[in-house]
Parts: structure tokens; sequence; C-alpha cells
């Protein structure tokens, strides 16, 4: 066991060493230079010259990865050419708000997909197993944005219910729940692109579980039928659902990017987002590193979660 | 050193070509492979379902044009923005263009860039994988590594930032999604390849003398053909939705180009305007191809892994044949 975790910390540091190493070739790897994409074609050499100094550009590269990750240990992120400030205090006034919009989606899918992918199970290859399988599986082929849009087009246009995005300058998290309707659409879209993978994925676990030699013995010394399904159905096929919520966890920074930027939630993706439309690389690369390190130690938490939940589990040292 | 007495020599025929004899029985091929995948696919009513729709959407986005003859070039601002009615099925945009005809003309960069990415990111990363699970050891380690690295940043995230340093055409798209979307193949593919290494005819094949490059290319490649089909498939629907989410941001490429995205995109600005001719058509052609291109790689999963009873029941290779029942030759 501890020689499992310490082997799976090591690829960790490798892969956080690697999303480094990315997201330095990334900045560099733009054509023409920084300065041009920034100061635009008709700066004068003098004025290049000032910004290549100024950011370091001008050094060998090597210096220049030294410098970068000496800075990253440091907390500094780099500079938005764009808004001119730390990328670091960008990205920081932003995350606690994606927490909300991420956390918030992310348990109304689990309440939702879980039950559904049980009774899926139950009533497995019945029709409301099809109907819901297909129902489910419609929605997660279908782009984000056109859940966001049909939406819109229903609760805000034809029904005038809830407001079809953000009020600009909402700064602080007691605001977006002082938008609370504001914060409903981009929630439900996030959601109902994760029910169907949580659905899904506990209905095939489910089926497992409930083929089990253990589900047999409850029924047969007569236990009622919910007991079972809560008690050893639930409790079995939650457990895996934890590795996937690690997994997954880029496919929702992405469609985070999509979201915010049709809701106008002030979070990294719409920041993500208005920075691709303004070449503003460093707080693209800084969002770009910290979503790697995000996924990298969000697996490794599920590796260590699950296998500290589930007894049964033990890997090997080798 | 001489073979064991025992063992038949390769030029003596086997009676009746029957080599396996079991007690009660003996087991006899009875089709190859691929005709059986064949028939399991077209009898899944999923999988032709699918394939129905994405052929169907091919007819009209490359041979639309040729029946139904429209100006996608000039902007003709007297018809802009009409509903739809005489001459105009589905209406026009805000530049008085076609929309059912605009439609066609997206199609065809969709489906090109879709099949293009799903060909592409399959080889490379078939090979790659195959190539890092053959390897084993410190290679595998750093090969690994190296996808691994791929993936912890979403794609679509990278997407974005690559697209934004290039000025996009069809053929930078496809070069840039193919260059982010192969690890997760790679990643597969070696799975596999570590689960057919320790087999019995991967042992016998490398006891026989085989060199490591005729193992990849005799044994692995075609044994991880089928997830490979697979992850193309998904892949092509990915990529097709990629192109129109970046469009959909407006960091896709520029006009003249133009695909499903691009025309949600513009007309999303005129949703409340009530233009809905310029929303729908668009959205419904996209959904409509992901869902399909997902239901056929979901149709051949199951057909590749086994899953569904009915589908086990048609990919049985074999079949018992009694002893006593009369046999022909």
């Amino acid at each position: 066991m501890t020689g499992y975790l310490i082997r799976r910390a090591g690829q960790s540091v490798a892969v956080v060493i690697g999303v480094m190493i990315l997201t330095f070739i990334l900045l560099h790897l733009e054509p023409g230079s920084v300065a041009r994409s920034v100061l635009g074609l008709k700066a004068t050499p003098a004025r290049v010259a000032i910004f290549d100094s100024l950011y370091g550009l001008n050094k060998p590269l090597y210096q220049q990865f030294a410098i970068y990750v000496k800075q990253l240990f440091q907390g500094n992120l780099g500079i938005s050419y764009q808004l001119q400030q730390p990328v670091s205090t960008l990205i920081a006034q932003r995350l606690p708000r994606d927490a909300i919009l991420l956390g918030l989606s992310t348990l109304l899918a689990l309440v939702i997909g879980v039950p559904t992918g049980i009774y899926q199970a139950v009533r497995h290859n019945r029709l409301a197993d099809d109907l819901l399988a297909g129902t489910w599986f419609t929605l997660y082929s279908a782009p984000d944005f056109m859940e966001a849009l049909l939406l819109i087009a229903l609760v805000c246009v034809q029904f005038h219910i809830l407001p079809p995005a953000f009020p600009g300058g909402v700064t602080s998290v007691t605001g977006l729940f002082a938008d609370w309707q504001a914060l409903v659409l981009p929630v439900a879209v996030l959601a109902i692109n994760s029910v169907a993978g949580f659905s899904q994925y506990v209905r095939s676990t489910a089926l497992q579980v409930l083929a089990e030699d253990y589900i047999r013995v409850a029924r047969s010394k007569g236990m009622s039928e919910r007991l079972v399904l809560t008690r050893h159905v639930l409790r079995n096929s939650l457990l895996p659902v934890i590795t996937i919520l690690g997994l997954s966890l880029p496919d929702i920074v992405a469609g985070a990017v999509i979201v915010e930027s049709i809701f106008n939630f002030p979070g990294m993706g719409l920041l993500f987002w208005q920075s691709a439309l303004a070449h503003d690389f460093p707080v693209m690369l800084g969002g770009t590193l910290i979503i790697g390190v995000a996924t990298v130690v969000g697996n490794l938490a599920a590796d260590v979660a699950y296998s500290a939940l589930d007894p049964r589990i033990r890997y090997g040292s080798a | 050193m001489a073979a064991p007495e025992t063992a038949p020599t390769p030029t003596q025929p086997s009676p009746a070509r029957r080599p396996v004899v079991m007690e009660g029985g003996e087991v006899i091929a009875s089709g190859a492979g691929a005709q059986l995948s064949l028939r399991a696919f077209t009898t899944s009513k999923r999988a032709m379902t699918g394939t129905a729709i994405i052929v169907l959407l091919g007819l009209f986005c490359f041979a639309g044009p040729l029946l139904y003859h429209t100006n996608q070039t000039q902007v003709s601002l007297g018809i802009e923005n009409s509903p739809p009615g005489p001459g105009y099925p589905l209406g026009t945009d805000q530049y008085g263009i076609d929309v059912l005809g605009r439609l066609m003309v997206g199609g065809q960069s969709s489906l090109e860039l879709g099949f293009a990415v799903g060909i592409a990111t399959t080889v490379i990363g078939l090979l790659y994988g195959a190539v890092s699970g053959m390897a084993g050891g410190i290679v595998d380690a750093f090969m690994m590594r190296f996808v691994d690295t791929l993936l912890a940043v979403p794609t679509f995230i990278l997407l974005i930032i690559v697209a934004s340093m290039f000025s996009l055409s069809l053929s930078v798209i496809i070069l840039i999604l193919t260059a982010l979307s192969w690890p997760y193949t790679a990643r597969l593919i070696r799975g596999q390849v570590l689960s057919l290494r320790p087999r019995e005819f991967v042992q016998a094949s490398r006891t026989m003398g085989a060199t490591g490059r005729s193992i990849l290319f005799r044994h692995m490649v075609p044994n991880t053909l089928g997830i490979s089909v697979v992850t193309a498939t998904f892949s092509i629907a990915d990529s097709i939705y990629a192109l129109s989410a970046l469009s959909f941001l407006g960091i896709g490429p520029p006009p003249p180009f133009t695909d499903w995205g691009t025309m949600l995109s513009n007309g999303v600005d005129n949703l409340f305007n009530g233009y809905w001719w310029q929303v729908y058509p668009p959205l419904i052609v996209l959904v409509l191809v992901v869902v399909a291109f997902r239901q056929v790689g979901d149709a051949l999963n199951d057909i590749v892994s086994g899953q569904r009873s009915g589908v086990v029941r048609r990919r049985r290779r074999f079949r018992l044949v009694p002893l006593s029942a009369p046999r022909d030759g």
C-alpha cells in the first residue's frame, strides 16, 4: 500500500513537471514574438526591446524556464498583458466562485444520477431503463451549448422566469448567491452534462453488484427489497463513483468554459475565454497549469480515497 | 534443437483440418472473425440507425449542393433574415445567405474534419500505445508520463490556447486536434497490449524467434484493431463537437470558413429577435451527427467487448460437434 502510494505520488510529480514544461513551451510556441502580438505590428523596435527585457524574454530559453519555475514556486504566475494584474490574483479571485459553480452542479448531478442509475439497473433492459438510457445518451452526446441555448430560449425568452446571464460586476462569493436566479441555469446545464455519465456508470456497477452472492443472501434471509437496495446495492455502487469524479474533472472544467462564457459567469472559464480572444497568454497558461495540477491531485486523491474506503482493494506494492 | 518426436510436422495435413479434439466433441471454426463482427454490426439496431443517419447526412452535405444550387458567397442584404418560405426552405441568415445551402457547406467541413481527425488520431495512438506497451520498462514509463501530461490538461483548453496562436484553416485545425487527442487512444491501446503480452500466442511467437517489430505488427496491432475502431468513432464525434464549440466561442477559423458551430454562433445573436430558423437547423444536424457517431461507437464497443448477451452469442467463433455426428470428407 505505502509502496503503491509512493509510486503513484512519484508519477503525479512527474506529470506536474510535465505540465509545467508544456505550459512553458506553449508560451514560447506562439508564432512571431510575444511582444509583437501584445504591442501590435506597428510597435517600434525600441518598445519591443523594453517589453522583452521587462518580461525577461531576451534571455536564453533555459534561463527563462529556470526563472519561470522559480516564480511558480513563489506563487507568481506572471502578469496579464491585457489586465495588467498578477495572474495569481486574477485566478485566486475566481477560483472560489468556480468551486461553488462546479460543486453545486456536481452535487446536483450526483443526487439525480446515482438513484436513476440504480433504478435503471433494477429495471434492467425494461422500457424504463431503455427510455432513461436513451434520454441520458442524447443529453450527453448533445453539445453543452445546445442545452444552454435551449434552456435560455425556453426559460428566459419564452417565459421570462430566470435571467439569461449574470449581471456584470459580481465580485464576491456572497454576490453570487444574491443573484441566485442567475446561478440556476449554469448549474443546471453543467449538471445535465454530468448526470448522464454518473447514471450510466452507476447503472453498470449496480448491475454487477446485483449479481453478487451477498445480494442473493440478503434477499433469501428475507431482507426487504428497499433495504437491499439502500444497504447493499447503493453503498457498493457508490464507491467507483469516486474514481469517476476524479477522472471527469477535466471534462467538467472544459464544460465550464463554454457555460461560463454563455451565462457571463465570473469564473475561470470566462477569464480563460476572454484571454483567448485577447491573446493574453500568461492568463491562459496560468489557468492551464492550475487545471493540470488540480486534475493530477484530483486523480491521486480519488485513488487514495478509493483504497481507503474499500477494504477489499489492496494495491500491489510492486 | 530437434523438435519433439510427438509433435506433428507442419507439412502433414491434420485429418479433416480439425485440430482440436475435445472430450465429447471437437471444436471447429465456424467463420472468420471479421465476417462475424460484420454480422453483429449489421444486426445491431443502434449501429445501423447511427450508420444510416451518418450516410444520409454525408449525402446531404456532399451530394446536396449538386442538386440544390444556392449562392453561398455573396451578401444579399435585400433578403436578410427572411423566414422560411418559397425559395428559401429554411430561410436566410443575417447576410441573406440561404440557410439550407449553408447547412450543406458547413456540414462538409464538419464531416471532413471528423473523419480526418478520427483516422489520424487512431493511427498515431495505436502505434504509440503499442510501442510503449511492447517496450516496457523505463521507455514505457517516459512515454506514458508524456501521455499523462497531455491528458492532465483538458483537450478543449489546450485547443483554445493553440487555436488562438495560429491563423486557422480546416487543415490547421485537423492538425491541432490530432496532435491533442491521440493520447487517450494511446493509453487505451497500451493497456490492451500489456494484457496481450503474456498471452500464449505472443509467447509462442517469441519462442519461435519473432522480433519485437513483427510481434507488434502481426499480433498487437491486429488484436487491438477492435478497440481502435471504437475510439476512432468516438473521436470523430468529439472532434466535430470540438470544432463547433470552438466556432461557437468565436475562436474558430475566420470567414469564409463555415461549419455548424459558426452558424449556431451567428444565429444565437438573433435568437432573441425570434429568428429561430438560424438556430434550430444547425443545432439539430449537429446533435444528430454527434449522437449518430456515438451510437455507432457504443454499439461497436458492445460488439468488441462482447457485453451484450445477444452479441456474445453471435460472436462465438467455434461450435462443438459431437464425435458421433456424421462427417463429410
